[in-house]
């Protein structure tokens, strides 16, 4: 089986930052590819270069076997690149089914002219959030007024409806309680069963543990490596996210508690 | 999830059963609606037999209104956009300028000159919306500079070509102009002549015009502040383009994330404000048969205040054209109103700041029951 997607030594540079010094990362359909690293390894720009938002430096994009060069987000989203970014790509003051189609608005014809449908986008919008187990006022009800779990699942459930091929999830779970952080682990092992290959950030190994498929971990912009899941231990990880020998100290003078 | 319970045990325990009318009373345009019902009430009862609400009256501030109603749509979606124009009464009198400098001095046809006019004014709309998508400048600054820009022009075009500041003899040259009549002419005339003869509307009683309404048809002024509130409105609320013009000015960096062609959007708003700019100047250029270097002076901070007052958010990503629309009525009864009742004409401003102040209040309130704002 080919990978979905590939991407071949990745490099982005913002003037003189060197945030990705040549990144490879694969995803296969129905996977979940976990990228885990520390604060500022690159992991939020290495998606974004996979998303379209940003250009890569340098490095190659192979997109269901054929080169790929997106030029802006659009772009990817046509392909089936789905991201839910780490600061969601959620607007507060619209309403959730405003924001559920939000760039992909349905239409219906009258008078030959296109009117966004309210109607099928309401509809939908309930539908789809009613299967992922939250239950909205009503379509209409700010996503301001939703809590960060509930904006985390409509993002997930928009990217999901769309038909993506790649579901990107940036730290989905990093501000989520013990209930919520779970039914979002439990929506990507949904997704991931639907044959979506999912990428998914995450600084919580017991969390990339709990769903992964496969591990890459960054560190200050260059990849450590990809192991299989069973092939590496917890602690490994641990280890590896914060660059080695560190932590092993850390966990020496905190009593083994990390 | 498969295992759903039946609807009715999943109702939440945690949302509060609201009662239909606070449902209904909830809405953006709350500020506005109110601020519309006590303006009116008010005159009612303190200068009803001032004239204020017979045909001329009300004729009369419904064209200020109008006026008024026009600028507001188009800032109303700019500032929903996430964008300022303090342009528009500069661009005023800059078109204004434009069409009696082509028309009268250099002696085009007033058909062409109004529409070169729009050319060129929707094209500085575009420029300046240009400029603050590439240099990320807040469009504050970008259009403040315009403001001086375009006035400057107004009133160096006219000093130097005429060695004057107003330019007339504009009706004179639109006589039998096929264009003319779409911003300064009158619809319905037989209707209100209708009026007149079954007395809805007061007929002169002596003079030339004795017999004839002194309402003798709907300016073209307020078909075009009604056209364009109701396209404002659709637009807004009906089209997808409309959700992009919230997602731009709610957060312009995840509508592009999601795919939204911000920068397109944002530029267009631009251009339809300099439009609406341009309406408004041609309808006046057109009543008073003259253009003047000091022409809408101001008016940008007036449409700005009538969005405001309808609900609309500074910030962006929120608000309502028919919230503006009702900011402008305010606006325009307001002024009129109180010279009708004969009250000293320094006191529009008390009464336009108690306004402004009573309708932000409540706007913010409901603003935040909508939208979970802190
Ligand atoms: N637009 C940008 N301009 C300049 N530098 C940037 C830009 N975006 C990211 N960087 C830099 O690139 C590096 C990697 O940032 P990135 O956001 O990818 O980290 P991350 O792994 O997602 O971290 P976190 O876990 O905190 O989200 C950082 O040093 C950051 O300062
Ligand atoms: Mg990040």
């Amino acid at each position: 089986m080919n990978p979905i997607i590939e991407m071949r030594d990745i490099q982005k540079h913002f003037g003189s930052v060197i945030a990705l010094a040549g990144v490879s990362v694969d995803v296969f359909a129905g996977e979940c590819h976990c990228l885990l690293g520390d604060n500022g390894a690159g992991k939020s720009t290495f998606i974004k270069t996979m998303s379209g938002v940003h250009k890569p430096t340098a490095g190659e994009i192979l997109f269901e076997g054929q080169p790929m060069n997106f030029a802006n987000p659009r772009d990817a989203m046509d392909a089936g690149i789905a991201t839910v970014h780490q600061h969601l790509a959620m607007i507060p003051l619209m309403s959730v089914s405003r924001n559920f189609f939000m760039g992909n608005e349905p239409v219906r014809k009258t008078l030959g002219i296109p009117f966004f449908d309210h109607e099928q986008a309401n509809d939908v919008t309930m539908e789809e959030m009613r299967k992922m187990g939250i239950n909205l006022r009503g379509p209409d009800q700010a996503v301001g007024t939703l809590s960060g779990g509930e904006r985390q699942t409509v993002a997930i459930a928009r990217a999901v409806y769309f038909g993506a091929k790649i579901l990107i999830l940036d730290e989905p779970t990093s501000a989520l309680g013990v209930r919520q952080t779970a039914n979002v682990l439990a929506t990507i092992d949904k997704v991931r069963k639907q044959g979506i290959g999912v990428v998914f950030i995450t600084h919580n190994v017991r969390h990339a543990m709990a769903v992964g498929d496969r591990f890459t971990v960054l560190n200050r912009g260059k990849t450590l490596g990809t192991a299989k899941r069973g092939e590496i231990k917890h602690e490994e990880l641990q280890d590896m996210m914060a660059g080695g020998q560190e932590m092993v100290q850390l966990e020496g003078s905190l009593g083994g508690t990390v | 999830m498969s295992e759903t319970q039946p609807t009715a045990a999943m109702a939440d325990e945690r949302i509060k059963q609201r009662s239909r009318l606070r449902e209904a009373m909830i809405r953006p345009e709350l500020g506005g609606i109110v601020g519309t019902i006590a303006v009116f009430t008010f005159f009612m009862l303190f200068a009803f037999d001032s004239g204020m609400f017979n045909s001329q009256g009300i004729m009369n501030w419904s064209q200020v209104s109008a006026q008024f109603m026009i600028i507001a749509v188009g800032a109303c979606l700019l500032m929903i956009a996430g964008e300022f124009d303090l342009s528009v009464g500069s661009m005023i009198g800059f078109a204004g300028m434009m069409i009696a400098i082509f028309s009268v001095t250099l002696g085009w046809p007033v058909w062409m000159s109004i529409l070169i006019t729009f050319a060129i004014c929707i094209a500085l709309g575009a420029v300046n919306g240009f400029i603050v998508i590439r240099t990320g400048l807040p469009s504050f600054i970008v259009t403040l500079a315009f403001l001086f820009i375009l006035r400057g022009f107004t009133i160096y075009f006219p000093q130097t070509i005429e060695r004057k500041t107003i330019i007339g003899g504009i009706k004179d040259v639109a006589e039998g102009d096929w264009l003319a009549p779409v911003f300064g002419g009158k619809l319905f005339p037989g209707l209100f002549n209708w009026f007149g003869e079954i007395g809805i509307v007061d007929t002169f009683e002596r003079g030339t015009r004795a017999g004839q309404p002194v309402v003798d048809g709907l300016p073209m002024l307020i078909v075009w502040a009604l056209l364009l509130v109701v396209f404002g409105h659709v637009l807004l609320t009906k089209t997808r383009f409309g959700n992009w013009i919230y997602a731009a000015g709610g957060d312009a960096e995840a509508a592009r994330n999601s795919g939204v062609p911000v920068a397109r959007v944002k530029i267009l708003m631009f251009m339809f404000t300099a439009f609406c700019a341009t309406v408004f100047a041609t309808c006046q250029v057109m009543e008073f048969g003259s253009a003047g270097a000091d022409r809408g002076l101001l008016k940008e901070f007036e449409a700005i205040i009538a969005v405001v007052i309808g609900g609309a958010l500074l910030t962006g990503g929120y608000g309502s054209v028919i919230g503006a629309a009702l900011g402008a009525l305010i606006f325009g009864v307001v002024q009129q109103g109180l010279f009708f009742a004969g009250v000293e004409s320094s006191l529009f401003r008390v009464f336009l700041g108690v306004i402004l102040l009573g309708a932000v209040i409540l706007n913010t309130y409901i603003r935040r029951i909508i939208t979970g704002e802190k």
